[in-house]
């Protein structure tokens, strides 16, 4: 089929949002590739690979009564569908502490400068109204190594240990069998 | 000896059980010897099952000697392999080269103890650990029609939600 979509579609968390969706995107004929389907803070989101024949007017379309119905909002982009292609993860980096301002800019600024490609990124506010906090687990392609994150970190690490930030880094071994 | 295609899932005879060896013979040395170069053949593949290649017999090698500091047995060819006792488990990730462009974290037993006979029909028993124990569970599923996709358990919040839920459990 002639084109891919990414599906953006951001609503208050109800019953039946994947179902419907999905639903008439494949009586429409329409093929799905990968998503990523998550609740966050109440809200659920979905980013969807759709592929089809149709233009993007006649998938809004498509989608319109249960959108309307259902309070959701929807963004569709035409894409390259880039399928088989996936980069495997080296290295994970979890973060965890006290909830405040600027720890996710702090810590994926100094990763990225030490060369990660961030393939999967997420993160939590958990704890109690009073006393929040923060965890993140990241999980990328070393393309310096890992030690090179490693050493980017270690400023971080120094300059927070007073607010009780942690941060660790791993390797992932994966296993080919 | 030469190398061997590999089955891709969703080919159904990945699904079958496979049936244990009785003979010894020349045939199977030469499957041995083809598993082998098919396993080395592979990138970073450090380990074989005789169902990945179209032969449902019980035979499976592995080879994590090529991995850092672990310990290991160097390359086993376990035959009619049983699993006497297990302990402890692990999440870690994993890949087949029967599911290209896929993997996945999944939960092993850390530590096994398994009985084996070798390309001759001797019965050995091994204790081993990480990552050799880890293949070696991956690669017996193979005999019983199963896939690490079977066992798959959640790419994200593997690690420390597993901790804290482990702790309201106690
Ligand atoms: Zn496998």
């Amino acid at each position: 089929m002639k084109n891919w979509f990414m599906l953006t579609l951001v609503g208050q968390d109800q019953k039946g949002i994947v179902a419907q969706v999905t639903a008439a995107l494949y009586q429409a004929g329409c093929n799905l590739g990968e998503a990523s389907m998550l609740r966050l803070g109440g809200n659920f989101s979905m980013m969807l690979m759709v592929n089809t024949q149709a233009e993007s007017a006649a998938l809004e379309q498509l989608l319109q009564p249960i959108t309307q119905t259902l309070g959701l909002h929807l963004h569709l982009d035409t894409i390259e569908g880039q399928l088989h292609q996936h980069q495997e993860a080296d290295v994970r980096i979890s973060v965890h502490g006290a909830d405040r301002s600027g720890i996710v800019a702090q810590v994926t600024e100094a990763l990225a400068a030490a060369g990660l490609n961030i393939v999967d990124l997420a993160s939590d506010v958990a704890g109690s109204e009073g006393e929040p906090i923060y965890i993140m687990q990241i999980e990328g392609v070393a393309t310096q190594g890992i030690d090179a994150l490693q050493a980017a970190l270690e400023p971080l690490k120094q300059a927070q240990e007073d607010e009780d930030i942690q941060v660790h880094i791993a390797q992932i071994e994966t296993l080919m069998m | 000896m030469s190398i061997l295609d590999i089955l891709k899932y969703p080919d159904p005879r990945l699904k079958n059980p496979s049936e244990p060896v009785t003979a010894f013979d020349e045939p199977l040395q030469t499957l041995i010897a083809d598993l082998e170069e098919t396993m080395r053949a592979g990138p970073g593949g450090v380990g074989i099952a005789a169902p990945q290649v179209g032969e449902c017999v019980r035979v499976v090698m592995v080879d994590v000697s090529s991995k850092p500091k672990i310990k290991h047995h160097g390359c086993l060819i376990l035959v009619n392999p049983e699993i006497t006792a297990w302990d402890g488990y692990a999440v870690a990730r994993e890949g087949c080269m029967s599911v290209p462009d896929y993997t996945g974290n999944v939960i092993r037993a850390v530590n096994i103890s398994l009985k084996a006979q070798n390309a001759v029909g001797d019965t050995q028993e091994y204790d081993m650990e990480g990552y050799e124990a880890r293949a070696v569970q991956h690669e017996m599923d193979h005999l019983d029609g199963l896939l690490f996709l079977d066992r798959l358990v959640s790419r994200r919040h593997d690690l420390f939600r597993r901790k804290t839920y482990q702790k309201k459990a106690q």
